[in-house]
């Protein structure tokens, strides 16, 4: 507990300036969207058959002009993309920071087994961005309420579970990855978020290239087929779960057993 | 019991050599110091017997349980040689960490170290001077009373005064039997206040034993004033001139240098134990003739 307690102490800042710019971009979203939708009769046909583009952010599949469809579009970029790379950075972070600032030879010089310092560290990834969605919800239920909205709450549960699994898997992979560099690596935690992202936009673009979501963990949380379908693509789901898995599974392997530098 | 034992121990880093077959035995209660230049192999050493880094081949034993276990590490205090904490914390929060990382309530043996290291607890981390970051690592390596302390370079940074404070507290802990075991590539320090010492070079260990031994050679140190070069006799080495006074080691019978001296016209004389440094650089020296 006490390296949890010293993590989340020391992310504190970072997680509230991510925390609220998310908040704040979903919140607004949300609280324009009477005024869009004002506006959105006519439109949103068109935005439905902008070919390529539609098709890239789900919006073939969704209505716009209805609170959930904008939502979807809306909010998978806003908290997929601002969750993703804060996730991505809490987990790259997370044990290579210690090397990269020397602080190594402090922590692990203590009575402490590196497999209970990977766990604490690893759970204190976990809940900063558990943190960070439950702030997104309560933002997104307050913010809905305000515009009186009252929508169907099996999908946007989903949207959110989906959302908070997808930063997960990203965080895990990361923090597999973390285990082996000896520093640096926010870099290489961005880039993973943002290749992620752009893999899904591919794989709805060509149906070709549909593997990809495979790969991506955005492939589950599409809210196209969350929203339109009712359900999380399970095929791709299990995908992520492994992936969530080899990546913690590897950073407790290669932490217990390596040179520290 | 040992506090410290290693056999054969070695370390590679890929194929650049990091220790070579270092047998090492720290007796519980030593002041043990281990000397050598940068680069010899000491934090390396001292790094395998932490855990931080395993090693190639070879045993290493911290009162006799193989290091790398965690367990391990509950009886020792150590300082690296770098003094890194978390930035944005404050001296006291660093401390107190810790402390609770070792499940231990040290506030008062805290308090204590840094009053009279005359540490300032409310200071943040990134204020500090290296000197004040070194007194940080102390307060941390010695605050729970360890029975082993294995300090790395711990003087390097600390003002001559701050190093007088320190090495009294290491003498007190001592004297309450804990075992200290510090590097330095200084060796007056070790001279001064270790027990024992082992003296490594290029990854190899060159010699293991009392300090007093080190130093009470048969060698001795000779100046002679009057006289512009050392008498022609066997067990003369080191010579140096600088104008009026000749230096030199002298390892042999005390008669035979005193008759060969008797009908020079020596104006002073000047016999004194050579320091430990001087037999260290005589044995580098010698080491070098037989790997050439």
């Amino acid at each position: 507990m006490t390296i949890l307690k010293h993590e989340i102490r020391q992310g504190r800042n970072s997680l509230i300036i991510w925390t609220a710019v998310i908040a704040f971009m979903l919140g607004v979203c949300i609280l324009i969207y009477p005024e869009i939708s004002k506006q959105m009769d006519g439109l949103s046909e068109a935005f439905a058959n902008m070919g390529g583009f539609s098709a890239a952010f789900g919006m073939d599949k969704l209505n716009f002009g209805e609170f959930l469809g904008f939502f979807g579009v809306e909010c998978g970029n806003v908290l997929g993309l601002g969750g993703a790379f804060f996730a991505a950075l809490a987990g790259i972070a997370a044990l290579s920071k210690e090397e990269r600032g020397h602080t190594a030879e402090f922590l692990l010089t203590h009575p402490v087994s590196r497999q209970n310092v990977v766990a604490q560290k690893l759970v204190s990834v976990i809940v900063q961005i558990i943190i960070l969605n439950a702030v997104a919800v309560g933002i997104t239920a307050l913010t809905t309420i305000m515009i009186g909205e009252s929508p169907d709450i099996k999908p946007l549960t989903l949207t959110f579970a989906a959302y908070l699994m997808m930063q997960i898997e990203i965080a895990a992979i990361c923090f597999g990855i973390s285990a082996f560099i000896g520093s640096g690596g926010l870099g290489l935690g961005l880039w993973l978020a943002a290749a992620f992202y752009f893999l899904n936009i591919i794989a709805n673009l060509t149906d070709s290239a549909e593997f990809l979501k495979y790969i991506t963990p955005f492939g589950y949380t599409d809210s196209s087929s969350i929203i339109a379908d009712g359900r999380i693509e399970i095929k791709y789901l299990v995908v992520g779960i492994v992936m969530t898995v080899i990546g913690i599974g590897a950073a407790f392997w290669k932490y217990g057993r390596k040179d520290i530098s | 019991m040992n506090a410290v034992e290693t056999l054969l121990l070695t370390k590679f880093y890929g194929k650049s050599r990091g220790i070579n077959e270092i047998a090492l035995t720290v007796a519980e209660g030593d002041f043990f110091g281990f000397i050598g230049p940068n680069g010899a192999g000491k934090s390396t050493t001292i790094r395998i017997l932490m855990g931080l880094i395993s090693q190639t081949s070879g045993t290493a034993k911290i009162f006799g349980r193989d290091v790398g276990k965690t367990d391990v590490l509950t009886d020792v205090g150590y300082m690296p040689s770098e003094a890194n904490f978390y930035h944005g914390m404050k001296v006291r929060e660093v401390i107190k960490y810790s402390a609770e990382l070792r499940k231990r309530d040290c506030t008062k043996e805290a308090e204590g170290l840094c009053e009279r290291l005359e540490l300032d607890v409310n200071k943040k981390i990134s204020e500090l001077s290296l000197g004040n970051r070194k007194k940080v690592s102390i307060v941390c390596a010695l605050q729970h009373k360890p029975r082993l302390c294995i300090l790395d370079e711990p003087t390097s940074g600390l003002d001559p005064l701050m190093q007088r404070e320190f090495y009294a507290v290491l003498k007190e802990r001592n004297a309450e039997g804990a075992t200290i075991f510090l590097s330095s590539h200084i060796l007056s320090e070790i001279q001064k206040y270790c027990k024992r010492a082992a003296v490594i070079r290029e990854g190899r260990l060159l010699f293991c034993d009392q300090v007093e031994n080190l130093v009470h050679t048969n060698a001795k140190k000779i100046a002679l004033s009057g006289i512009p070069e050392p008498p022609k006799i066997n067990g003369i080495s080191n010579v140096e001139n600088d104008g009026d006074v000749v230096r030199f080691l002298y390892s042999g019978e005390a008669r035979e240098l005193l008759n060969a001296l008797a009908p020079l016209p020596i104006t002073d004389v000047n016999i004194t134990e050579p320091d430990l440094e001087e037999i260290f650089m005589h044995y580098y020296k010698e080491d070098d003739r037989d790997n050439s």
